[in-house]
């Protein structure tokens, strides 16, 4: 991957740090902005630290917009030239200075007069919608209004490239709707390439044109919302989006799954070799009595766990084939369900998902 | 819980007597002090020349102590806090001797590289006919020697308290490595710096063993507090308590100062 003249970002982070090893591909283009999600300690900070300079690559190159940033043993352009914003998780907002010198700052480093400046940093907290918080210093801020002030201090730098690391997790649920819509404003609104480095699928989901999913240093899956969404590829993708994923050898209509004893899922479609089969909670059914005449994929469980799932109840399976099943309350009382309990578990055929592995 | 306050309100005999007994120790000769003091005559012996020279010299000496270690102590900090370098702790623990040492021992050691015949003295006399030993230069040396460690101790703790991803930050808005240390770090380990250069000017005002070694005691000149303290002593017990009274003055203003400043502090 050498083709680095072109718009936008071209990088192959590789990171190596003591047993853990961070080897990702990325392309970005101009106003595209990506997600990195993944669980904690997959290494998406470090791909952000990285790209902003403040951790140099093992191996690998980045380059934006056609320059090359950091190309072991060639180049290393350190962060303070090389123009790309950065929110951080806690914000890092400079506490000695006010709302409004906290954004000038970056506009002064690059040159600018002071008067200029402050005028830039107001027109940025009017755009923000804080323009009366100016003075304010950090901690007279709310973590909303901070998270706005941090947006406002990266993007007054007309940052090449805008890196936000998990720009929404400190905040309560409430605050985290209203900024989230604003943030998904400002990244609209940038023209350059933009990653929203987050553990949480609706941040991701809703800020970014596109999915790359990390676990353990590595992409384990990319692509749009949908596509991720639909045809998870990792345990933890089908957790965060609420599916049941197996994985096993198609043959047919059959799969046979890879770790679920001699257990075979019958699906609609027909596919052949190496394949993912998934469907969702709600389309199991659960019975006291194997029923006559049931549908192919009968098994019998153990119920392990019950907890509230929005207006239902999730089930979580134990027996040949873990899952997690929804019932409502009503069918939950009438079949007792509670830990230890064992019943027998149907999903038709038709709300089996199968693609290829 | 009522039963667990009832027991931590007694305190233990063995540990109550010999407590309230240390506290006389360090309470009561203050309180002497205080009564022995001749308030009527305050203000005049105040106004006296000798004690008027004494208490200048020593606040512009303590003073331009301070500067100096501020100047050179800052750098240092920043060095042993942020520097990699082989042979670090060895250099910490070299910078705290003076902290330790006896500073009659200082003064000896800055006679021997200051004086005419010293390493430093030596070249300073022959070339520029400069002769430190026995000048107020000398008394300034001699108390950044002993007061600097006080400010390098304190701001390397705060070097290492302060947040560095900040700094981080800080690059990635443009700032360079000089600019992040002046606009960022500095700055947030200014309550570290204050209270360092506090201790460090309370320590220089005191100085007295290195002092005496190192520039002796000409009225004027070198004749700092401590000094006319121990002076006076010998000739005017009252302008002894006089002095005393201004120096515990002021050691009680930079312990209340220091209360407010690290309380305050992040």
């Amino acid at each position: 991957m050498s083709g680095v003249k072109a718009e936008g970002l071209s990088a192959h982070l590789v990171v190596d740090r003591g047993g853990f090893r961070l080897d990702l591909q990325l392309r970005v283009a101009p106003g595209e902005t990506v997600a990195l999600l993944g669980p904690n300690g997959a290494g998406k900070t470090t791909a952000l630290r990285a790209l902003a300079g403040l951790e140099q690559l093992t191996d690998g190159h980045i380059a934006l917009n056609g320059e090359v940033l950091d190309r072991r043993g060639q180049r290393w352009v350190p962060p303070e030239e090389r123009r790309i914003g950065v929110v951080f998780q806690d914000y890092l907002l400079f506490p000695h200075l006010t709302a409004i010198d906290n954004i000038a700052f970056g506009p002064r480093r690059r040159g600018l007069g002071r008067a200029e400046s402050r005028a830039l940093a107001a027109g940025w907290l009017d755009r923000v919608g804080l323009q009366e918080f100016g003075k304010r210093r950090p901690k007279q801020l709310s973590g909303g209004q901070a998270q706005r002030v941090a947006l406002a201090r990266a993007l007054a730098t007309e940052p090449a490239l805008l890196l936000l690391d998990e720009p929404l997790a400190a905040l309560d649920a409430r605050t985290r709707l209203d900024t989230r819509a604003e943030l998904h404003r400002h990244l609209t609104g940038h023209t350059g390439p933009a990653i929203v480095v987050t553990h949480d699928p609706v941040d991701a989901l809703m800020l970014a044109d596109r999915l790359v999913v990390v676990e353990d240093g590595r992409a384990v899956q990319e692509g749009d919302a949908e596509s991720v969404t639909a045809r998870p590829r990792t345990d933890y993708i089908a957790r965060l989006v609420g599916l049941n994923l197996y994985r096993g050898v198609a043959e047919g209509n059959q799969v046979v799954l890879d770790d679920a004893g001699p257990m075979i899922l019958v699906a609609a479609d027909p596919l052949n070799g190496p394949a993912f089969a998934a469907f969702a909670p709600s389309a199991v059914a659960l019975y006291p009595e194997r029923s006559e005449g049931s549908p192919r994929n009968t098994w019998r469980a153990i119920v392990s766990g019950v907890h509230r799932h929005g207006d239902n109840l999730r089930v979580q399976l134990d027996g040949p084939l873990k899952a997690a099943a929804d019932v409502t309350p009503a069918a939950a009382a009438q079949l007792r369900l509670e830990p230890g309990r064992r019943v027998w578990a149907t999903v038709k055929a038709s709300e089996i998902r199968t693609y290829p592995a | 819980m009522p039963a667990k306050r009832a027991r931590r309100r007694r305190v233990p005999a063995a540990l109550l007597a010999p407590a309230v007994v240390g506290l006389a120790f360090l309470i009561l000769p203050l309180l002497g002090l205080l009564a022995r003091a001749p308030w009527a005559e305050l203000p005049a012996r105040l106004a006296e020349p000798e004690m008027l020279a004494a208490l200048q010299l020593s606040l512009f000496t303590a003073t331009a102590a301070t500067v100096l270690s501020l100047l050179f102590g800052i750098p240092i900090a920043w060095l042993l806090a942020r520097g990699e370098f082989p042979g670090r702790s060895i250099l910490r623990a070299l910078v705290t001797v003076p902290l330790v040492l006896p500073p009659v021992v200082g003064g000896v050691a800055l006679l021997l590289v200051f004086g005419r015949n010293g390493i430093i003295g030596s070249w300073l006399y022959e070339r520029f006919d400069i002769t430190i030993p026995f000048t107020t230069t000398a008394v300034v040396l001699a108390m950044t020697f002993v007061s600097m460690p006080f400010l390098i101790v304190s701001v390397e703790g705060a070097l290492r308290g302060a947040d560095i991803r900040f700094e981080e930050a800080a690059a990635t808005l443009g700032a360079g490595r000089w600019t992040v240390f002046t606009h960022v770090t500095l700055p947030m380990v200014a309550p570290g710096v204050l209270a360092g250069a506090v201790l460090c000017w309370a320590r220089a005002l005191g100085e007295f063993g290195a002092t005496i070694t190192f520039a002796g005691n000409f009225s004027g000149r070198t004749q700092t507090m401590p000094l006319a303290v121990y002076l006076a002593l010998q000739t005017d017990l009252e302008a002894a308590i006089v002095l005393s009274l201004i120096l515990l003055a002021v050691s009680v203003i930079v312990l209340a100062s220091l209360r407010d400043r690290w309380t305050a502090a992040p």
